[in-house]
């Protein structure tokens, strides 16, 4: 039984050394500081005193498990034509990281694209990049001219191709890249 | 001719006459394992050129010997020749101990390629160096999936894990060069970190019933073994290179051995493969090709009482992923699935662009055995293996080379076993492992951890036996315990900590509070019993059965537990739970073999009952200011898999032969009452070969592969909003492919080149009618067709 004693003492002690050279320290791990975060797309319409806002916000961002809050201040007019704006924003920074000056230094990779439900309304796009293609963080938004309800979304394609066919009118059929963002509204037009 | 000295010595007897030399050598041959005197043992002075034998005691004497060193050769039928030298000094006596064990002998033996099956009864077969070679260009996955019973999980056509039994990642251990493979192997899109050339053979043992290995392989255990080393004094080597016109690449392995009769030995091999885009039939799969590199260094010493062994394996392979399965979001999926070509279609290129994974993975082992005289061997072993795997998405803007994960995979692991072989006929084996583990995170992606940090520790033990219990018969039990611990630092969103629940379960391991995280330290053990019995019958000489159980345990792994968060390629929420337990599995297995000189039968049949079997399902949709995601959430379940697998061939003359080997399994969720996702379907090979010696060694062989539909499947289809369309669409996940056929050729001559050199040429053609389809185990199924025509030239040269 001397033979058992040896060959069972020498791969105890070899487990100890690794056990105890390998015991882990107690630092913890560093949180991931997440790139490209957007919590917030918020779509103001103006159209003289009569402003709507269109807000979507995600405090959760695409991980986490809370559906996004949406908040509509109010009804649109009817057969009116209102000046859009939108502010994307990552709302998970204390102050929130405004990322529309991000979209407006790199203009030329971003578009918005919009689609609504029942003939809501009309867009064309107010501004356009250095290459003259549209960006679409301003436009005006034209209602319908009799009252309805339906839906308005909102798309923020990354690295689109904007000189695809139809892409600076607005179609996203041939745009590609990645969409960032894309909140469908619920609104009615009164 | 270890056997030479012997017959000499019945032929010759002589005496050698020297002057004034009065000196007398005598001594006692015994057996290695039980100390039995060895009768008839030829002892033979090389230098004095002496004979004699050992009588009915195994006692030999010589008398008028000089004082003087000798070289004395003791030899016996059955056992291996030992060679001794000996100083004479007056009388003097030696006791000489001899091997007899044939088996044991093989482990070091002198006959060339002699590969020794794992167990005795399991169902477990045994893929040979040729066989392997014919695979030189591809990867393990595909080489294995010959075996009935075996299939593969496929990304694409370069990511190939292997299915054992309709079951995969975590459920199949991969030991190759007696070590445990370690390489995060539970995802469904990482494929064994093995290059197929480094191993001379492969066995493939469907079932836990090898606990040697562990206890956790409820779909089975693949076993890699290096190139058998021959101990002689020799140099040899082999080349193969492979060029096929399918990704316009080549695939080159070169490795060389350098072998003494002392027992040294060192082995080196490399290989590298590159290919560009792969192609269905109608178009290009862009973003398909494949960069691999690997290389082994297999050094040491063996002789029957002891050796070592140092082996170091390197491997890096650069994966391009189909540009087309990148999504973005569920519009982009319906796109992709509804699409019937890829979205992406572009001209060939060598490029490896994104997506794209790049996994490079370290082993290094050392080993060390020895046996005692009547008693057994005592082998130990430590290895470490590094496991880096990068995994890059198309991400853009500065992100864009940055990888989306990048995980990185340290196991240390000891273990020895002691093997009690004094009686052949009952031989027991002990052993214990102990590993360390730990994985890193790097938080530098920009993208939350899917995988946490953490150290995990587990201990193993473990008692298997073997019994001849007559000509006809053969047992053996085994039982293993093994202890699992997770040590895990992981960050949770606040938001999903709660909808998980885990605010009432988990707030005691809560370390730290960030603005939206909480940072947690999962502390779980797990305790796993695993036990096997299994028995063979041999009817007569060509009718032989083959039973076995065998309960096993599987501890989650930290996929399981841990996932949370956006697979991109995938484009789905992925959510592990810290609740899952380990699943546990009771398998019986019988397996028929028939051989009688033209006719073989293999018949595996097989019933595994899973219990709290962990799957991964679709839960629904999430919102998110992108759109939906489908969520999929590990869930635990009860579970039943039953198979038949068949292997059956004919030799109908010299030259001609047939052969089938089908395989169909049933996966059944039991409390759901409904099909197991991802079940292979029916499968049936039928193979027509024709062989003619005298031409060269000529082998040709037309195989046809028939693939049923898959019509056992659970319905996960979804619907979700697309928002561009304002409607709401179907998304079809689940509904398989149709049916295929294909059908591959293959032929082979070989050239003597001298008389230790010989050339092998093989011309292959896959898929020869260019049929286009898809197969329900490619996670790749949604975007493209599987591969088109390919035709192959490989060279194997021997020398």
């Amino acid at each position: 039984m001397k033979v058992l004693k040896k060959i069972f003492v020498l791969p105890l002690v070899f487990t100890a050394l690794i056990f105890s050279s390998c015991s882990s320290d107690d630092d913890n791990p560093v949180p991931v500081v997440e790139e490209e975060v957007i919590t917030t797309v918020k779509v103001t319409l103006t159209n003289g005193n009569d402003v709507v806002i269109l807000q979507s916000t995600d405090l959760d961002g695409d991980e986490g498990p809370n559906a996004p809050i949406f908040s509509i201040s109010g009804p649109l007019t009817k057969g009116t034509t209102y000046t859009g704006r939108i502010e994307v924003l990552n709302e998970t920074e204390s102050p929130a990281e405004n990322i529309t000056e991000e979209i407006e230094e790199l203009d030329e990779e971003h578009q918005f694209f919009f689609a609504t439900e029942n003939n809501v309304a009309t867009f064309a796009y107010n501004d356009s990049d250095g290459n003259g293609n549209p960006v679409g963080l301003n436009f005006t938004l034209t209602t319908n001219a009799s009252a309805t309800t339906g839906t308005i979304t909102v798309i923020l394609r990354h690295e689109p191709n904007k000189t695809a066919s139809g892409v600076s009118e607005g179609d996203i059929t041939n745009a590609g890249g990645s969409t960032d963002v894309a909140p469908t509204f619920n609104v009615s037009v009164e | 001719m270890k056997y030479y000295a012997l017959i000499v010595s019945c032929l010759v007897f002589s005496i050698a006459y020297s002057q004034k030399c009065i000196s007398e050598f005598s001594g006692k041959v015994e057996d290695f394992h039980d100390g039995s005197a060895i009768v008839g043992a030829t002892i033979y002075i090389e230098t004095l050129d002496i004979y004699t034998t050992t009588d009915l005691n195994g006692n030999f004497t010589i008398k008028n010997l000089c004082d003087e060193k000798i070289m004395v050769t003791v030899s016996h039928v059955g056992c291996e020749t030992k060679r001794l030298d000996i100083t004479i000094q007056g009388n003097t006596f030696s006791k000489i101990n001899l091997e007899h064990h044939i088996e044991e002998l093989n482990e070091i033996t002198v006959q060339g390629h002699l590969d020794k099956k794992q167990t005795k009864t399991s169902q477990e077969t045994l893929l040979k160096t040729e066989d392997l070679e014919n695979y030189s260009a591809s990867s393990l996955g595909d080489a294995i999936k010959q075996i009935s019973g075996v299939s593969s999980l496929n990304t694409g056509n370069t990511i190939v894990k292997p299915v054992i039994n309709g079951l995969h990642s975590s459920r199949v251990l991969i030991v190759t060069n007696g070590v445990r493979l370690q390489d995060q192997e539970w995802g469904v899109e990482h494929a064994p970190n093995i290059d197929i050339n480094a191993s001379g053979s492969v066995s493939v043992i469907k079932g836990s019933g090898a606990l040697a290995f562990g206890g956790d392989a409820i779909g089975g255990v693949v076993v890699l073994n290096p190139n058998h080393i021959v101990l002689k004094d020799s140099l040899y080597g082999k080349t193969i290179v492979s060029g096929q016109t399918n990704g316009r690449g080549y695939s080159i392995n070169s490795s060389l051995s350098k072998t003494y009769t002392k027992g040294w030995y060192i082995n080196g091999q490399a290989s590298t493969k590159r290919y560009g885009d792969f192609k269905a039939p109608d178009y290009n799969l862009t973003n398909s090709g494949l960069k691999s590199l690997g290389f082994s260094m297999n050094t040491g010493f063996k002789t029957f009482e002891k050796g070592f062994n140092i082996y170091y394996s390197y491997l890096n392979n650069d994966i391009a992923i189909l540009e087309s399965s990148h999504i973005g979001n569920i519009e982009d999926l319906v796109n992709a699935i509804n699409s019937p070509q890829p979205l992406v279609i572009k001209d060939f290129s060598y490029d490896i662009g994104l997506p794209k994974q790049d996994v490079t993975h370290h082993l290094i082992k050392a080993g060390f055995y020895k046996r005692f005289k009547k008693f057994g061997k005592l082998e130990v072993q430590y290895d470490f293996q590094n496991n880096n795997r990068l995994e890059y998405d198309l991400r853009i803007g500065d992100d864009r080379f940055k990888p989306a994960i990048d995980l990185t995979l340290k196991t240390h692991s000891i273990k020895t076993s002691l093997k009690l072989d004094t009686n052949i006929g009952n031989t027991y084996e002990f052993g214990i492992s102990a590993n360390y583990q730990n994985n890193f995170a790097n938080p530098d992606t920009g993208i939350r951890r899917l995988i946490p940090d953490y150290d995990k520790y587990d201990i193993g033990v473990y008692a298997v036996s073997d019994f001849i219990l007559n000509d006809k018969t053969h047992l053996d039990f085994g039982i293993r315990y093994d202890f699992n611990q997770y040590d895990t630092k992981k960050f949770y969103l606040k938001s999903r900590w709660d909808e998980r629940g885990y605010d009432a379960d988990f707030s005691n391991i809560i370390i730290d509070d960030l603005p939206t995280q909480w940072l947690t330290n999962p502390k779980f053990e797990y305790h796993n019993f695993s036990a096997s019995a299994g028995i063979a019958y041999n009817l007569n000489d060509s009718n032989t059965l083959i039973a076995n159980y065998s309960l096993s345990n599987r501890a989650p792994n930290p996929s399981e537990l841990f996932s949370d968060g956006l697979h991109h390629s995938a484009a789905r929420i992925e959510l592990g739970d810290l609740r899952i337990t380990q699943e546990t599995s009771n398998r019986i297995s019988a397996t028929y073999k028939y051989q009688k000189k033209l006719l073989r039968i293999h018949l595996d049949a097989f019933y595994n009952y899973i219990n709290n079997y962990i799957v991964i399902e679709p839960t629904g949709t999430q919102q998110t200011i992108r759109g939906a995601f489908p969520v999929w959430e590990y869930k635990q379940t009860n579970a039943s898999l039953f198979g038949v697998d068949l292997d059956v061939s004919y030799q109908l003359n010299e030259h001609w032969g047939i052969s089938n080997k089908s395989s169909i399994i049933k996966g059944n969720d039991i409390s759901r009452d409904r099909p197991l996702i991802d079940i292979p379907a029916f499968k049936t090979v039928n193979t027509l070969n024709y062989t003619n010696k005298k031409w060269l060694d000529f082998n040709t062989e037309l195989q046809s592969v028939w693939v049923l539909r898959q019509n056992e499947f659970p319905n996960t289809n979804f619907e979700a909003f697309i928002p561009t369309t304002n409607n709401m669409v179907l998304v079809d996940i689940s509904t398989p492919p149709s049916a295929y056929n294909i059908f591959h050729l293959k032929s082979d001559i070989t050239l003597s080149m001298s008389q230790k050199t010989n050339l092998n040429i093989a011309l292959s053609i896959n898929n020869i009618l260019n049929t286009s389809y898809r197969e329900y185990l490619n996670r790749l199924r949604y975007f493209a067709d599987d591969l088109g025509r390919n035709i192959m030239l490989q060279l194997k040269l021997n020398y």
